[in-house]
């Protein structure tokens, strides 16, 4: 992998964050599953990366390997690096990591139901994330920074939310109070993973936006992990596409809509059923499924699905391979990379 | 909350005249639950899940019915086939009226009207395998057939499963698999009609669009009606010939697939339409953000259920419940409840 071209289509700043070659494995009663098997990518400051996949294909397993909170004991890095500030992440020690994580690096997930603590009220939850890593605040500092957090976040009765139970709020609400939680901080780098994939689609567009303005005004990362491709298209400045724990493709996302180059890629576009088609037409697909971890192909992981595959497809894994335009990279045979 | 039930005949407002290819048509249908609480659990209060709704399906045709969660769809689409008993309303299938019928006309009209749901890791019994799952239908409806391990096959080939998986258990398949076991067991006895759940709703997209295909292949083939319900707009315009959009509900926008999407009326409408992500990103839009959140259908808003948050709202929307009718241009068969434009 050649780190040096690792670049953003925004700007030629350094990374914020590069992760270089991470493998993740998990130890299951199969044996032991790579995860996640040599992805590299980079986010530059301020812009908003997003990767895209559909299940099991890592997206997740990578944010939560980059934010250090792998299920224990079954999930390890195996190898590679994660580059944040100039430290590589998976040699810290825990009490260096937690300096980062929920600090400088937040992550909000999919349901907030679940993130959330269904017994304590908003407010001390709020509360929590100042205490512990804005430690000099005084009680009454604290409350306050919680409503204009609250405020901030789109929720006009902060005193009422803060005296509920999350049980108490809708899912929209929840989402904002996760929002609210995760930027308390001012971090470097929001991690969202699949934010809005539980909620209606208008109350999507309105977090969305909401995180967006956040990102603005705040001059933060974001890291955006969703499976739906119009999610990526209007909201990230580059994306990483996954498949069986690989990076089969990234770029800026212009490139990526305009002139995908992995037959996956290529594949997942065009099966979205778009608005303009003749309705009752045939989509294209993309025939076969994912393979579970276990059992996925030698070489190119997709050679099994792949209406391009040729021999050497089986053999050893495609290489990265520059396409068109800078930044755009693709891990395809068809490009002509040599094993 | 006006009694839906004092204002007969329902649903006039809609094309209702039995055409004869009219397969199954909806009249004044609603359905509330009853909410409970207190020490007694005695009644406190009425859930309007689905309040005087009217449609009619041809044959052979889709009708896809939108909303967001809450919305009543699915409330809807369990009523049509019997599996909620409606407060008030009818259902016609062929003109018959069904949904006050007793429990053995129910049964020979489930031969016609089929149900596929949208989880296909709950809808199938763990506990059977495949070939039992599918061969149940024939006893239960007593029909010859079935016996053999080939036309049990055949009917899984045609889904596009393998004949061998007959012996397989459910947790064996994959969710795309397991909605097309879904959808063999509910072409099993050739029915006419098909109320599809949200049925690609759990499955990724490149499995979603086999899926999708599967069904458009199926209708073509077999001459399949779908009442199709789902969230996801984009799913609903490619398999739809035409489009009711719901709201707390009661359907706002009801309109020809193509007319519903150039030229949405109904400012919730709009506003479904503008949320969605395209993926393309040089698609620059004019988004409509809107305000706030679905009220609870406990207590639904008085007057246009959209007043709270509509962009145009005006002073009768608060107080007069718009109709739905059919826009003011000749033989227009595209039909909205607004004020704005009455």
């Amino acid at each position: 992998m050649v780190i040096s071209s690792l670049s953003s289509s925004k700007g030629t700043s350094p990374p914020l964050l590069k992760v270089d070659t991470l493998v993740t494995a998990f130890d299951t009663e199969n044996g032991r599953v790579h995860a996640v098997d040599g992805a590299s990518f980079a986010m530059a400051p301020g812009s908003t990366l997003g990767i895209v996949g559909e299940s099991g294909c890592g997206k997740s397993v990578t944010a939560l390997s980059i934010m250090g909170l792998l299920p224990q004991p079954s999930g390890r890095i195996v190898s590679g690096h994660i580059f944040f500030d100039g430290k590589d992440l998976p040699t810290l020690s825990a009490g260096e990591m937690q300096a980062i994580r929920g600090r400088r690096m937040t992550m909000i997930f999919q349901e907030p139901m679940t993130a959330l603590n269904p017994v304590h009220r908003i407010g001390s939850q709020i509360n929590e994330v100042y205490a512990i890593h804005l430690s000099k605040m005084t009680k009454k500092q604290r409350r306050k920074a919680a409503m204009t957090m609250l405020l901030d976040v789109g929720i006009a009765d902060p005193l009422m939310v803060m005296d509920n139970y999350p049980h108490q709020l809708s899912g929209g609400m929840r989402q904002r109070v996760m929002i609210a939680m995760a930027l308390a901080s001012s971090p470097d780098i929001l991690i969202a993973d699949e934010p809005t994939t539980a909620l209606d689609v208008t109350v999507q567009a309105q977090i969305l936006e909401l995180i967006k303005s956040l990102q603005e005004r705040m001059g933060m990362s974001v890291l955006l992990i969703t499976h739906d491709l119009g999610v990526i298209a209007e909201n990230c400045d580059d994306a990483v596409v996954m498949y069986g724990g690989r990076v089969v493709e990234r770029a800026g996302v212009m490139d990526l809509f305009k002139n995908p180059a992995h037959p996956y890629t290529i594949g997942l576009i065009s099966s979205i059923p778009g608005l303009a088609e003749k309705p009752k037409s045939l989509l294209p697909t993309i025939k076969g499924r994912v393979p579970s971890l276990d059992k996925m192909p030698r070489g190119c992981r997709f050679s099994n699905r792949c209406s391009h595959v040729m021999d050497i497809c089986h053999t050893v894994p495609p290489p990265e391979t520059k396409v068109g335009s800078p930044g755009h990279f693709a891990s395809c045979y068809l490009l002509g990379g040599k094993p | 909350m006006t009694d839906s039930r004092e204002k007969q005949p329902k649903g006039r407002h809609i094309d209702l005249s039995l055409k004869p290819d009219t397969i199954l048509s909806v009249m004044g249908l609603t359905k509330h639950f009853p909410v409970r609480g207190g020490i007694f659990l005695g009644q406190t209060g009425v859930v309007h899940a689905v309040d005087d709704v009217s449609f009619s399906i041809k044959k052979g045709e889709t009708l896809g019915l939108v909303g967001e969660s809450g919305c009543g769809k699915t409330t809807l689409g369990r009523c049509v086939v019997g599996l909620y008993p409606p407060t008030s309303g009818t259902v016609f299938l062929h003109g018959k009226n069904i949904a006050l019928g007793n429990p053995r006309q129910m049964k020979s009209m489930r031969l016609q009207m089929q149900m596929i749901f949208q989880d296909p890791f709950e809808s199938l019994n763990a506990r059977h395998t495949v070939g039992e799952i599918l061969r149940e239908k024939y006893v239960i409806h007593g029909r010859k057939g079935g016996k053999t391990d080939k036309e049990i096959g055949a009917l899984l080939e045609r889904v596009g499963l393998s004949g061998d998986d007959i012996h397989r258990f459910p947790h064996e398949f994959s969710g795309g698999q397991r909605q097309r076991i879904g959808i063999a067991r509910a072409i099993t006895l050739d029915p006419e009609v098909i109320i599809c759940d949200e049925p690609v709703s759990a499955l990724d997209v490149s499995v979603q669009s086999q899926i999708l295909n599967l069904m458009v292949t199926l209708q073509r083939e077999m001459g399949l009606t779908y009442l199709f319900i789902s969230h996801d707009l984009a799913v609903v315009k490619h398999v739809s010939d035409r489009i009711a959009v719901m709201y707390l509900g009661k359907i706002v926008e009801y309109a020809k697939a193509r007319s519903l999407y150039e030229t949405p009326y109904h400012p919730y409408t709009r506003a479904l339409l503008s949320a969605i992500p395209l993926p393309d990103p040089l698609a620059r839009k004019q988004r409509i953000i809107l305000k706030g959140e679905v009220p609870s259908p406990e207590n639904p808003p008085l007057g246009c259920r959209f007043h709270t948050r509509c962009p145009h709202v005006m002073d009768r929307c608060s107080k007069v419940e718009p109709l739905l009718k059919p826009l003011k241009v000749q033989g227009s068969t595209h039909f909205t409840a607004c004020h704005l434009y009455s």
